[in-house]
């Protein structure tokens, strides 16, 4: 069974943690992943980094630009998480826009997702129309999870077409915003998760953006299967030992 | 029809929305809507009504004697130099601002390269009294400050573009990424032929005035609608879309579709997307884009601002692949002596995006009578820094 239905099955409170691949140092995407496992974090998502990063905020542009000139492509990425599955058994997912896919070629991204032992993947400007005809025979046959966003202007007939075309979970947007806003849960959010929690979708969902701390987590984890941090996690690791970074980030979450 | 959009949204194998969620529902809103709203006999009638009163159209259709002269063809001008704000751009500006407004748009924001987008907004802006956001990359501000000035003085926040290579590409994703932090208010006029659907086709449909007036000026000046050429300058391809648009289903007429060179296209300081690049996703729709393997989008070069992206719009990209228009290259000096030719036959002073369409006359053969119609995008006055210093006037 894929990870990442598995973990849904078997956990509440999911926490899931983005960082951007060679950050930040080329050579430390599988160091963070095994100190991220080592942890506590229930899920990966690795950014593979691109040079036009229009949904993200700055301090992800500025760690997707760092691993870019430290010489970081998807080809590299591939031979770095070759040893991914030796000390990482929690679902993995690669995170990144479409256009180093499609130069890729589809076929071998997912090819090569698979052979890594990669879950799934987000990949925020991949429009669905596309997905659903060039896309998704491919990332079946490899088995791997293809994860949608929505927000709170995301229509509910859309939401139920998203829920129908994803096999993962749903990635929730806390608000209309480049990575790296607070959460600030007023009570428009609140309708919208608590909207989202009726809808009765046949995924579970993950909200994300926003997320920085033990409270802001738990807030989300009362709406969703648990919540995603990507900027607070990778403004943490900018210096220091890497291990130690992680291990103090993580401790935040916990108890 | 065969140029033009489908339902889906594309060109042949070019155009598409690819963009993250946080933006669907703003595009979306458009895409149902643009239309509708253009071919409405009252937005048509208001959007006439200020193309002529307020920037000044019909523009001319000028034969240049001397310039015919010298290269054996009758060479005729469209003289998009002469509007209101000193370029092309204002057409799409004013469509924009009151599609904005019928839509219910409080606010504005636009990318802007050498600056002349970002004042045509601001002009607008300030018309119809809408609250304006200019972004542009940190090296343009400085290289174009008069301009900035200009948006400053016409009540629009310039706000400097600090990513990546700090020009055009970041000024347009710094504004995507206010768009999605502003998702009600907010109108973003993209100025040119780029971006998800249906940005290329409502920006050509704006600009396809000028070739809407330049059929009517042949009729009247040569007894046909139909000029054996069309040249104009393509940087993300506004006013070269504009110049071809009437002309796309006349097979006969030839269009030649000019791109920056920069120091040369192998030089690693170029423009000339055609030559250089190659399929994929940038700014939100599938075209022709200068990137390296692993797709990472690499920085164009050309002296004019205008032109120094590394991309072209979709529907471009389709005329190129489909062999309907002849994607050629002029470099920065070439323009350069193109601009002081025309302004010393026939007294204008051409920018220097327009000049690239001008120089590659010299490299074209002409039987005699043949009919050449030349978009002159724009006018030179923000280019004279540039031209001083290579001529050393």
């Amino acid at each position: 069974m894929n990870r990442i239905k598995q973990l849904f099955q078997e956990k509440i409170n999911i926490l899931s943690i983005y960082y951007t691949a060679g950050y930040p140092n080329i050579g430390d995407t599988i160091q963070v992943a095994e100190a991220l496992e080592k942890s506590g974090a229930d899920m990966l998502e690795i950014g593979f980094p691109y040079s036009d990063p229009v949904a993200d905020g700055p301090v992800i542009q500025a760690s997707s630009k760092k691993s870019l000139d430290q010489g970081m492509t998807l080809k590299l990425l591939f031979e770095q998480l070759k040893d991914l599955r030796k000390n990482v058994t929690i679902p993995v997912l690669l995170m990144g826009y479409v256009n180093p896919v499609l130069q890729f070629g589809v076929e071998n991204f997912c090819k090569a997702c698979a052979e890594v032992g990669v879950d799934g993947c987000i990949v925020p400007d991949l429009p669905m129309v596309e997905y659903e005809e060039f896309y998704k025979g491919c990332f079946e046959e490899h088995n791997l999870s293809n994860v949608f966003l929505i927000t709170p202007q995301t229509a509910d007939e859309r939401i139920h077409k998203i829920d129908g075309l994803t096999n993962g979970f749903i990635y929730l947007l806390s608000s209309s915003a480049t990575t790296g806003k607070n959460l600030e849960v007023g009570d428009t959010t609140e309708t919208y998760f608590s909207r989202i929690k009726n809808m009765n979708l046949k995924n579970p969902t993950m909200i994300g953006f926003g997320i920085s701390d033990k409270q802001t987590f738990d807030k989300a984890c009362s709406y969703a299967n648990g919540a995603i941090i990507g900027t607070a996690f990778v403004r943490a690791i900018e210096n220091g030992n890497i291990e130690e970074r992680v291990s103090e980030f993580m401790n935040k979450f916990k108890g | 029809m065969k140029y033009k959009v489908n339902e889906k949204g594309y060109y042949g194998d070019f155009g598409g929305a690819y963009i993250p969620e946080m933006l669907y529902p703003n595009v979306e809103e458009l895409r149902q809507n643009y239309l509708k709203i253009i071919d409405d006999a009252d937005f048509q009638k208001e959007f006439h009504q200020l193309l002529k009163d307020y920037v000044g159209r019909p523009s001319p259709l000028y034969l240049a004697k001397r310039l015919s002269e010298r290269y054996g063809a009758n060479i005729f001008l469209k003289r998009e130099d002469l509007n209101h704000t000193g370029a092309h751009k204002i057409n799409n500006t004013i469509g924009q601002i009151l599609l904005a407004e019928k839509l219910g748009k409080k606010r504005i924001i636009a990318e802007t390269g050498a600056g002349q987008h970002g004042v045509a907004t601001a002009t607008v802006c300030a018309l119809r009294n809408l609250e304006c956001v200019i972004y542009m990359g940190e090296v343009d501000i400085e290289r174009q400050a008069p301009n900035v000035a200009r948006m400053k003085m016409l009540g629009a926040k310039v706000v400097p573009a600090s990513s990546g290579s700090k020009t055009l590409k970041d000024a347009t994703n710094e504004a995507m990424r206010d768009w999605i932090n502003n998702p009600v208010d907010t109108h973003y006029i993209i100025g040119s032929v780029v971006g998800p659907h249906p940005y290329p086709d409502m920006v050509a449909l704006f600009q396809s005035i000028i070739s809407e007036e330049t059929k009517k000026q042949l009729i009247e000046q040569t007894g046909s609608d139909q000029p054996d050429y069309v040249l104009a300058c393509v940087g993300g391809g506004s006013n070269a879309m504009g110049m071809f648009y009437h002309f796309m289903d006349d097979e006969n007429v030839k269009l030649i579709a000019v791109e920056a060179a920069g120091k040369g296209v192998s030089s690693g300081f170029s423009a000339a997307t055609t030559y250089l690049g190659k399929e994929g996703v940038l700014h939100g729709s599938r075209s022709i884009l200068m990137q390296t393997e692993d797709g990472q989008v690499v920085e164009p070069h050309s002296v004019s601002a205008g032109l120094d992206y590394p991309g072209i719009g979709p529907q471009h990209a389709h005329l190129f692949k489909t062999g309907r228009g002849q994607y050629v290259s002029i470099t920065d000096e070439e323009s350069l002596d193109a601009g002081l030719l025309l302004t010393q036959l026939e007294g204008i002073i051409p920018a220097i995006e327009s000049a690239h369409a001008l120089a590659y006359l010299e490299k074209m053969e002409f039987k005699q009578g043949e009919n050449v119609v030349v978009c002159l995008s724009g006018r030179g006055d923000k280019d004279l820094d540039t031209y001083i210093k290579y001529f050393n006037l």
